[in-house]
């Protein structure tokens, strides 16, 4: 067995174990560090995949930024484990038969499809998700989204700004 | 890698964010929940990427066939970040007129 696919393994159950903390949990500032823990299993994939770029631009801009913005609004409204509101037990389980559902369906369909078999994701070498190739193509070609983007960003910006004057 | 068990990985993830949007109360882990289901899309777009570079990269050594994959990744993580500070602020707000996070409060839209 080759080392990628031990680490693949490795952040496959990482992920998924991280995943399912997310919602085990009782206290909601584990379940921004057990996503935190999802976050770099994820970025940990992006580097098998030598998406390089991406994997930083996910450990800062999620595990970082994103989370601890969560994590500030957690501790603000002093939430903890009494206070956290729960389900009654019949609408969890409704709530996990019907996710389960949608998993099995999910992978019905990927087993029936036949123009998958065979295919395999380059794993280490390939060199689109290195910064010089992506920012070429997102200075050149891209460039139109890339600035429409920044103005999204400031929409977003007095958006939360009057939202949370008020 | 074969490119099965990437899209099973990024459906196991999808589904457990499905479940967490259905089972939870507190509107802060609903949140995390579609941050994971976003998460799990990000990874299979740039798995299909590499997968369609790798079948391109047979024929033609210098070709930059998925890179678009990896660049809507970009875009996606862009609208990711500005969807969480409105939700965030949000939240914030229903804190304030509600002092609880309990989504089953904001049923009083339905009279």
């Amino acid at each position: 067995m080759a080392i990628t696919h031990i680490i693949f393994w490795f952040l496959t159950a990482l992920a998924l174990v991280s995943a399912l903390m997310v919602l085990l949990s009782k206290n909601p500032v584990y379940s921004v560090l057990w996503l935190v823990a999802v976050f770099f299993a994820i970025s940990g994939h992006y580097i098998l995949l030598n998406a390089q770029f991406l994997a930083i631009v996910n450990m800062i801009v999620y595990a970082g930024a994103i989370m601890v913005l969560f994590l500030f609004v957690i501790m603000l409204m002093n939430l903890d484990k009494e206070t956290e509101p729960q389900k009654d037990i019949w609408m969890k389980i409704a709530g996990a038969v019907s996710g389960g559902c949608l998993l099995m369906m999910f992978i019905a369909l990927v087993k029936q499809a036949t123009e998958m078999t065979g295919k395999t994701a380059l794993l280490k070498t390939g060199s689109i998700g290195l910064i010089e190739n992506l920012g070429k193509a997102l200075f050149s070609d891209y460039v139109v989204p890339f600035e429409i983007s920044s103005v999204l960003f400031l929409s977003a910006m007095v958006g939360a700004v009057v939202i949370g004057k008020k | 890698m074969p490119i099965q068990y990437y899209i099973y990985l990024a459906l196991s993830l999808f589904s457990i964010g499905v479940v967490g949007v259905l089972t939870r109360r507190n509107a802060i882990i609903i949140f995390m929940c579609i941050e994971l289901m976003l998460n799990a899309t990000n990874l299979l777009l740039v798995a299909f990427s590499k997968m369609h570079h790798a079948i391109a990269l047979a024929s033609n050594a210098a070709t930059q066939v998925g890179i678009e994959g990896q660049l809507f990744v970009f875009f996606i993580m862009v609208v990711a970040a500005a969807e969480v500070s409105v939700g965030l602020a949000i939240i914030v707000m229903m804190y304030r007129n509600t002092h609880s996070v309990d989504i089953n409060f904001l049923n009083r839209l339905k009279n």
